[in-house]
């Protein structure tokens, strides 16, 4: 059985079999070199056929070439069972309820020995065994719906956690959460910004930039912040709740059509684009930085719209891109394309037939920008104007993944172009802002002494 | 009853050491000479109090590799401390702040730790595995150290017997520690990430002079490489200490080999003493079973007390507490070290696990007076029901602080009845150690998925092998058939001229005696001259040897050299004097001569010494002495 000698291959499984010394076996291992006592752990599929893993008695692992191995000598067997102690969360009917939705990511995880990283691991009741302070927020419900990471969520689970929100608010609760992986946690708080409509309670999205593996993981204050949020805000919005500053100090609520992940590892990695974010959260309190917000109601009732159409595309424009990839689209049935242009909204002048012929059979363009901050803004050069001749309309300030979601949605309600563009250019969650405030756009530069003033006066 | 009594320090007899089963263990931790950091590439060994700003952390245990708490951990978690991070930016990026993963790990910090690993005769692991050890204390911003084991089973001569050397790892630094007051806990960042080796001996040391003789040996083994670093706080020791019945107690961060000794004795001292406590508190009927303890608030009844510590808290609002131990009386004046006694044993743990850090936090009846009024502690005892035989503890500070204390005070008291718990202890300046935390154990290790396994190739150790130092203790035995100096053949056996020497000697045939003096005691004295003598490489001095050989130096000359290759930054032959002809010196001593002729001399003999004296000025750097010395007194 594979189970049995767990990620080896080659000459290391050849060996282990030889000596029939499967993984977890408590074991002396005799080579050339000398006598190691431990125990056999499992191997990442990645790693080498040269070697086995051991687990010295102090805790270290080690690799041992398999080809200087003379005896293996089993003395018994000790397999980990990675558990986080599970607890009953308590109830207290003066308190809230509240519902987590799993889709996975690294909110909680645990080590996987086939590729040697961290999976996730979502069992609820771990939630109270690893972070009992939850029990002061709120009852707590778990729903596991999905295990993956964030870059395999698709419309099958955008779909289904929209779904599974709208039967929660109707079953009554007071707040939901949704963990989810961080990389793709901004497409996901978009499109359920769209599918899930007119919520009377808080929905809000959550996940951790260091696996809950770690003691100084951002995780457990995270959940406490995105908790503390559901249960009691007045915030009915889609949101997403990761820290502000690096430090364990405080969360910032984002407006789930607003918001982008913008460090790969930091984690005050996510930041409300074009706009302020709508709340500070720490575990004592919530403070509003708007008011322009929806309200929490008593009510149950909550539009859920799932339509979705898969052909829709991003093309972020570079210069001297070619028209084939253009083609390439039209060619494969897309019926959306949202470009990430330069500037105020650019591309090149080679891309012009192909746009007027995606045009031409009926394909939605919108523009965007990558810069991300600021507006698509096309009649300020010719270049813009002849654009929208040939059918590109300007998708004033939705962030590019977020006009994505956005005309994948629409897409799935109507192809007629006249009715889409409605959809797309009403604003229903705040994707679109009338006016983008000057404090909206604020990335100061380090080195400069006014900055550094503020950096050395104020939490990181 | 154990009936063996320390005696002072200075009168312990190896005899002794051996009655009550002195062992002892060492974790040699040494920086190694890189440029840059182990898993980031920010500069290795820049040092500043400075910085430029601060983040804050918490931390939390997590589970380990297979699945379990480690103790240490939830002892730190107990403790919920802010841990605040200054950040220098010359020194620190966002790998250290725990914001960016790690890079892959510093291939020249690799290859130091495999040589000193090879120093110590180990066998190399086939393939690193580096792993991740939690540490909940703060001291590194991740929670955890990246360490991995890269070499096992090595041993060095000691006595008429072997040391062994259990195993090695390669380790990133932690953070330098600025304050812990309460709940806050402050940490410099600059040391953080550089690399290390750590080096473990078995516990094969029998008395405390032997650990530190030990702890020496081990240190001039990997200073022979000459690629680590020196000077305060580079190298730092972990003492293991053990007595027949005791426990496996870890003396942390000693940073002075000479400390040793003193801190072991105590160590030792206050094992067998908590062993002989447990005794006496058998013979009391207290067992881990039959232990009682109970408490009580007694705000209400200390509350016009006049000392200062209690009048304090009760000024401030906070509660005043008593613990009752039962049949304890006069066992918290029991004595543990050298002017130590167990109430020191709770104090440590009310301080550092409730975080009551001033000074005093407890008081106890077994000690009364300066305190509180007998009046008072009658009361108190009348309000907790207390007996002449038991003792009370009283503890103060906030109601949630006050409650862990109340908890740890019972915790430690009934450890009493079980012996010496497993502790990592800190060493203090008056030779005695204080709790520090519980002793880890290998749950705290979980393997780090940010990094994929090395493989440390035999290509690479044989890269390595033919450019190790000879061992120390071997080029030593040869030098003292030499007959080099005593004061210089340790230094000359670790240097980075080691080699040199050898070459000098063996191959140039030169005279070691002068050679040694040369290379080791010429650059004390260019020191004292204010020279940077850290410019003298190994290629300088060879060049300077080499042109002494060939006779295009005198032996004088070679310090005269050095200064100016000093001087210059680097060795040129542009440096050495021209060759003097015989015709030449001649000459120079006739000059000489007349200028001394200006000079009266009551004593004739003087003369031809001024003379000698007044030439070798001159000469000094390509004529031997004695060569003008015979000139002036043959031709005179």
């Amino acid at each position: 059985m594979v189970e049995d000698y767990k990620g080896y291959r080659g000459k290391a499984l050849a060996t282990l079999k030889n000596f029939n010394a499967q993984v977890w076996s408590d074991v002396e291992i005799k080579t050339t070199k000398g006598i190691y006592k431990g125990i056999i752990l499992p191997r990442s599929e990645t790693a080498d056929p040269f070697h086995i893993v051991i687990k010295l008695r102090v805790g270290y692992n080690i690799g041992v070439a398999a080809d200087s191995v003379t005896d293996i000598k089993i003395e018994g067997r000790k397999e980990a069972h990675y558990k986080i102690p599970e607890k009953d969360f308590p109830r207290d009917p003066s308190k809230p309820n509240v519902k987590l939705l799993g889709t996975g990511g690294t909110i909680a995880s645990r080590l996987d020995y086939r590729t040697g990283a961290v999976i996730p691991a979502f069992s609820p009741g771990e939630l109270y065994g690893s972070v009992p302070e939850l029990a002061n927020f709120c009852n707590l419900d778990t729903e596991k719906l999905y295990g993956v990471f964030s870059e395999n969520m698709g419309p099958e689970q955008w779909i289904g956690t929209a779904k599974a929100i709208g039967r929660e608010i109707e079953k009554g609760v007071d707040g939901i959460v949704v963990g989810h992986g961080t990389d793709t946690m901004h497409h996901t708080a978009a499109i359920l910004s769209f599918m899930v409509q007119n919520s009377p309670v808080p929905i809000v999205m959550v996940g951790s930039q260091r696996s809950s593996d770690r003691p100084s993981s951002d995780a457990a204050l995270n959940l406490m912040h995105s908790v503390k949020t559901a249960a009691e805000s007045d915030i009915a919005e889609v949101m997403v709740c990761m820290f502000g500053p690096t430090s364990d100090y405080y969360g910032l609520l984002h407006r789930g059509t607003r918001v982008r992940k913008m460090h790969s590892s930091y984690r005050s990695t996510f930041r409300t684009i074009g706009d302020i974010p709508i709340a500070k959260v720490s575990r004592d309190e919530i403070i509003p930085l708007r008011q322009d917000y929806k309200r929490r109601r008593k009510d149950h009732n909550v539009k859920i719209n799932t339509s979705f159409e898969e052909k829709v595309s991003i093309v972020y424009y570079y210069p001297n891109m070619q028209p084939d990839i253009i083609e390439s689209l039209i060619d494969n049935d897309y019926k959306g394309i949202v470009i990430a242009g330069t500037g105020l909204g650019h591309v090149n002048k080679p891309l012009y037939p192909a746009l007027k012929r995606a045009h031409e059979k009926g394909i939605a363009i919108y523009m965007t920008v990558q810069t991300l901050w600021g507006f698509v803004q096309m009649y300020v050069y010719d270049t813009g104007r002849d654009m929208m001749e040939l059918g590109v309309i300007p998708a004033a300030n939705m962030l590019p993944e977020v006009a994505y979601m956005k005309l994948c949605w629409a897409l799935g309600q109507t192809s007629n172009p006249q009715k889409l563009k409605d959809i797309m250019l009403t604003p229903i969650a705040g994707e679109i802002t009338e006016r983008e405030p000057s404090n909206g756009y604020l990335i100061y530069q380090g080195g400069l002494p006014e900055v550094e003033e503020f950096i050395a006066k104020y939490v990181k | 009853m154990k009936d063996f009594l320390f005696k002072p320090f200075e009168e312990m007899t190896e005899k002794d050491y051996e009655t009550v089963g002195f062992k002892s263990g060492l974790e040699i931790h040494q920086q190694l000479l890189t440029s840059k950091k182990l898993f980031c590439r920010c500069p290795a060994g820049k040092y500043s109090e400075r910085y430029d700003a601060e983040i804050l952390r918490h931390m939390r245990p997590t589970l380990s590799e297979l699945g379990e708490y480690d103790g240490t951990a939830l002892m730190e978690f107990k403790t919920k401390k802010d841990i605040i991070y200054r950040i220098n930016r010359d020194t620190v990026c966002t790998y250290e702040m725990d914001d960016t993963p790690p890079f892959l790990i510093n291939d020249e910090a690799l290859d130091i730790a495999l040589e000193c690993g090879l120093l110590f005769d180990c066998s190399i692991v086939d393939e690193l595995h580096i792993a991740r050890k939690q540490y909940l204390d703060g001291s590194i911003p991740t929670g955890f150290q990246r360490t991995a084991i890269f070499a096992l089973d090595g041993k060095i001569p000691y006595k008429n017997r072997t040391i062994d050397i259990v195993q090695m790892s390669i380790e990133e630094d932690s953070c330098r520690e600025v304050s812990d007051y309460g709940h806050t806990r402050v940490y410099l960042t600059d040391r953080l990430g550089m690399p290390l080796i750590e080096t473990v001996t078995g516990p094969n040391m029998r008395t405390p002079f032997e650990a530190a003789e030990v702890a020496e040996i081990c240190a001039n083994v990997v200073r022979s490489t000459n690629k680590v670093r020196r000077g305060i706080g580079s190298a730092r020791e972990d003492v293991n200490v053990s007595v027949d019945g005791g426990t496996r107690v870890e003396i942390k961060g000693v940073p002075k080999i000479g400390r040793i000794p003193l801190l072991t004795y105590n160590e030792a001292m206050r094992q067998w003493n908590l062993l002989r406590l447990r005794e006496e508190l058998h013979k009391r009927g207290i067992t881990k079973d039959t232990f009682e303890a109970k408490w009580d608030d007694v705000t209400r009844i200390v509350k016009r007390a006049h000392y200062q510590p209690i009048a304090n808290a009760i000024e401030q609002g906070f509660k005043v507490k008593c613990v009752l131990l039962k049949k304890y009386a006069g066992l918290l004046h029991w004595q543990t070290q050298t002017d130590t006694y167990f109430s020191k044993e709770i104090s440590d743990r009310v301080r550092i696990i409730a975080c009551l850090t001033n000074i005093p936090n407890i008081i106890h009846s077994d000690s009364k007076g300066e305190n509180i009024t007998s009046a008072e502690w009658r009361n108190i005892k009348h309000a907790v029901g207390a007996t002449d035989d038991d003792t009370m503890v009283l503890v103060w500070g906030n109601e949630i602080d006050t409650d862990t204390a109340v908890k740890e005070i019972i915790i430690r008291a009934k450890e009493a009845t079980i012996g010496v718990p497993s502790e990592t202890r800190q060493a203090l300046r008056d030779g005695t150690n204080g709790f520090e935390r519980i002793l880890p154990g290998p749950d705290r290790m979980y393997p780090d998925t940010d990094l994929p396994p090395t493989r440390i190739t035999n290509e690479r150790l044989k890269i390595l092998s033919p450019n190790l130092p000879e061992k120390f203790w071997i080029s030593e035995e040869w030098y003292k058939q030499l007959g080099i100096p005593k004061d210089t053949m340790r230094e000359l056996s670790i240097s980075k001229f080691a080699k040199l020497f050898k070459r000098a000697v063996v191959e140039w045939k030169l005279d070691p005696v002068m050679i040694a003096v040369a290379l080791i005691q010429f650059p004390k004295r260019l020191k004292k001259m204010k020279l940077d003598i850290s410019l003298i490489s190994v290629d300088m001095m060879e060049e300077i040897l080499h042109a002494y050989k060939e006779g295009l130096l005198s032996r004088s000359g070679i310090l005269i050299a050095m200064e100016k290759s000093i001087k210059k930054g680097k060795f040129y032959p542009e440096l050495l004097p021209r060759p003097l002809t015989s015709k030449e010196l001649d000459d120079i001593i006739v000059q000489t001569k007349q200028e001394i002729d200006k000079i009266k001399f009551s004593n004739t003999e003087k003369r031809n010494e001024v003379i000698i004296g007044f030439t070798m000025n001159k000469v000094r750097m390509n004529i031997e002495g004695n060569t003008v010395r015979e000139k002036i007194l043959f031709k005179s």
